[in-house]
């Protein structure tokens, strides 16, 4: 059987950890996703951070912003790893939708994951 | 002028950068002074995808610094120009004297280097190339946002 996916948030201060919580907390599903902040580290640094989350399975990781270090460093890692994907603008949404849908391929998933969270912006 | 800050900021190209700064300045352009970047395409095409469309990228070795310079400095267009270290940006001084003013936005914890301010970590070799540069009459202060202020660079010694 193969490893199951999981998602690794990174995201400026303390904006992941917020985020990997109230994802936990609504869905009741733990042990699925990892917060990974930027704060205080260069380029290096983040870098280290994120490869240290995602570990050597497959993943998905979620970043805040595409003009950005965690983007950066969260790309620069899914060049080396075909079984890690990217995708940006992370929002709830897309969380609580993620960590019900373990079976999924990476690139499936993240497909999967940049859908939703775009179907979750309304305009009122 | 057309360079409108000169910054060492080893995230390089990040949201301090073109947003923080970016957009008070109403920079429309980054020139990464990077050998690194400047000879790798897909480096520079990551950096491509992550800033805005309306921002133009230009990626330049240090040896190509002197030769661009004259052009910089008649381009209307307002730029950043950005190193990801000290030594970088000393050679960038350089090359394309003068340079009235040089900020020091993130140099993080690395082996060998201290804190100065919560965003500035400087070797001692670094601090003696910056008094060089502050001894041929370029400013250097330690700044992350526009918003915060300035610390001169003895501050940091």
């Amino acid at each position: 059987m193969s490893e199951p996916l999981h998602g690794v948030v990174v995201a400026h201060g303390a904006l992941a950890p917020a985020l990997v919580g109230e994802t936990e907390r609504i869905s009741g599903r733990t042990g699925v996703l990892q917060a990974v902040s930027n704060s205080d580290c260069g380029r290096e640094e983040i870098e280290q951070r994120v490869a240290d989350a995602v570990g050597n399975g497959p993943a998905v990781i979620f970043v805040d912003m595409p003009c950005g270090s965690c983007f950066f460093a969260a790309m620069r890692l899914g060049r080396q790893r075909p079984d890690v994907k990217v995708v940006t603008g992370v929002n709830l949404p897309m969380l609580l939708d993620f960590v019900n849908q373990q079976a999924l391929p990476p690139a499936e998933s993240a497909g999967r994951a940049a859908g939703k969270g775009a179907d979750a912006i309304r305009q009122g | 002028m057309a360079i409108v800050l000169h910054r060492v900021d080893d995230r390089l190209v990040h949201g301090q950068v073109v947003i923080g700064w970016g957009r008070p300045l109403g920079a429309t352009r980054i020139i990464l002074v990077d050998d690194q970047v400047a000879a790798s395409d897909w480096e520079q095409e990551l950096y491509r995808m992550g800033v805005p469309p309306e921002l133009e990228l230009e990626f330049v070795p240090v040896a190509a610094v002197a030769g661009n310079a004259p052009g910089w400095a008649v381009d209307p267009r307002p730029a950043i120009l950005l190193t990801g270290d000290v030594a970088t940006m000393a050679a960038v001084c350089r090359a394309a004297a003068p340079v009235g003013q040089v900020n020091l936005g993130g140099l993080h914890h690395k082996p060998g280097r201290t804190e100065r301010l919560p965003y500035i970590f400087l070797s001692e070799d670094d601090y003696h190339v910056l008094e060089g540069l502050a001894a041929t009459g370029t400013s250097v202060t330690a700044q992350d946002l526009p918003t915060s202020a300035p610390v001169a660079l003895g501050a940091l010694r």
